[in-house]
């Protein structure tokens, strides 16, 4: 049997927004606390750190998961993208610069989380209605309730994209 | 979380032989594989599971979706559930299955979890999950403070004077209906387990879930050649309507002709201690003419057997009217 690593630590290489990173992590990590503790990319949210908040929602190779329930060394090799990766205030991503024209946010805690979201659902396939979103995003949870502003948000993308 | 050995094997002999050192393939398992891990990294944060190795099958080649010789489907261990329950096959000749993995959990946790872990996806049961509180699946012997404690949510089929903790999958109750066949390598080769026979019920050894023993790594499930002219229908009834765990659900795989059933499988969700296939529903349905009287017939056929706890004898009449309406949603 070959094993890559057998050890507590290990190092792994990521692409974090597009930039190589190679960094030395206790197996424990999870991909959230490697984002936030170690890259400082502090916009990426902790909420429950159980996968039921949608707060730590990032793309892994394109895809969207919940960074807290799973580990950075179980993806050596992967493109990550966060919410700093997606745009910057003088040039938004189209999703931000819709949550912003819709008020889709309060507080802002679960913003990122439910941004990436709503990014990944414009490649998944989704009805064009708005309780195929709302069944889509139900796993960003938004304690302000934002929700009407949010669906709002990702129509008003969806039509203009 | 407990520290632990990471380990990434090359291919799946060396997943079987690092597991096959594990004391247990059950709970409180000191090896354990992962792929998505959604279920494991939540219970390893809570100290419910501590293993001191896991082994990551994700580099393995278990992640594709391939027709079989016989007409059939092959769905690979670490096949996440969204590439599953959008592949195209998968809709057009499973689309029960499709339905329940879709009705379950949210978009960001299904392009994490994979078939296999799916399997072995671990009850809510609020007891088992706090290590603060005594549960007989998670410490044997401790005892069971749901059976007078919290179990509006917990099983009404299957239960034991020792566990009544709820099978929570989706996609095991789609399984059940379209008789799936579920295949592990193991210590001692290869072997195909019939998808009734790999749960198991909780009785006097809760900690006991599956037929699994150490080294045992699924590799892929397999569906049988779809039926011809059957309808498909995943029903799930549960507090919110979207994102939450089933009160109770119905998977039906049913054939009609001149207004007669021909054939029917029956599966219900949320309410059994492992998915629950119902043969006596099954059995009630086949040669009778579709109407409402026969269908709640079958369902009634289907609960007999329910033992309601202190909060959760709703779940009885929620689980038979499920199941009726979906057969009237299948044959309509």
């Amino acid at each position: 049997m070959q094993t890559t690593d057998t050890q507590s630590e290990t190092t792994i290489n990521l692409t974090v927004n597009g930039a190589p990173e190679v960094i030395a992590v206790d197996v424990r990590t999870s991909l959230l606390d490697l984002l936030r503790e170690r890259l400082h990319l502090s916009g990426t949210k902790k909420g429950c750190d159980h996968g039921q908040c949608g707060a730590c929602t990032v793309h892994v190779n394109g895809k969207r998961v919940t960074s807290c329930l799973t580990l950075a060394v179980m993806h050596d090799g992967a493109e990550v993208t966060t919410i700093e990766g997606l745009g910057n205030p003088e040039k938004l991503h189209p999703m931000q610069a819709a949550f912003v024209a819709c008020d889709a946010y309060q507080c802002g805690y679960c913003t990122s989380g439910q941004i990436m979201s709503a990014v990944a659902l414009l490649k998944e396939p989704c009805g064009p209605d708005d309780a195929a979103v709302k069944e889509l995003m139900s796993g960003n949870i938004c304690r302000c309730g934002a929700y009407a502003n949010i669906v709002a948000a990702i129509q008003q993308v969806r039509k203009n994209t | 979380m407990h520290t632990f050995e990471f380990i990434r094997p090359a291919d799946s002999a060396g997943a079987v032989t690092a597991a096959a050192q594990a004391k247990t393939a059950q709970q409180g398992a000191d090896v354990r594989f992962v792929a998505g891990g959604t279920t494991l990294l939540d219970l390893m944060k809570l100290s419910v599971e501590t293993p001191a190795r896991v082994i990551d099958i994700n580099r393995l080649p278990l992640d594709k979706i391939e027709p079989t010789p016989d007409g059939g489907l092959k769905i690979g261990a670490t096949v996440r559930n969204s590439d599953l329950a959008y592949h195209p096959t998968v809709q057009r000749d499973y689309a029960v299955l499709s339905q329940a993995i879709l009705a379950g959990a949210s978009a960001q946790l299904r392009n994490m979890a994979t078939t296999a872990g799916n399997l072995l996806q671990r009850t809510r049961c609020v007891y088992f999950r706090d290590t603060a509180m005594p549960c007989n699946k998670r410490e044997p012997g401790t005892g069971c403070p749901a059976i007078t404690g919290a179990n509006r949510m917990l099983a009404i089929l299957g239960t034991s004077e020792q566990c009544i903790a709820t099978n929570p999958s989706d996609m095991c109750v789609a399984m059940a209906a379209l008789e799936a066949t579920i295949h592990v390598q193991g210590a001692k080769g290869a072997r195909a387990i019939p998808f009734g026979d790999f749960h198991l019920l909780p009785g006097s050894t809760p900690n006991r879930e599956t037929v699994l023993e150490p080294g045992d790594l699924v590799t892929h499930v397999t569906l049988p050649p779809p039926v011809a002219g059957s309808r498909q229908i995943y029903l799930k009834l549960r507090d919110r309507v979207s994102y939450e765990f089933a009160l109770a659900s119905a998977a039906v795989v049913i054939t009609v002709a001149g207004g007669r059933v021909t054939r029917a499988r029956v599966a219900l969700g949320g309410v059994g201690t492992k998915p629950w296939r119902s043969p006596a529903a099954e059995a009630a349905l086949v040669g009778q003419s579709v109407n409402q009287a026969n269908f709640a017939k079958a369902a009634e056929a289907a609960l007999r057997d329910a033992k309601p706890q202190s909060e959760n004898a709703f779940k009885i009449d929620l689980a038979k009217r499920c199941l009726t309406h979906t057969l009237q949603m299948a044959t309509a």
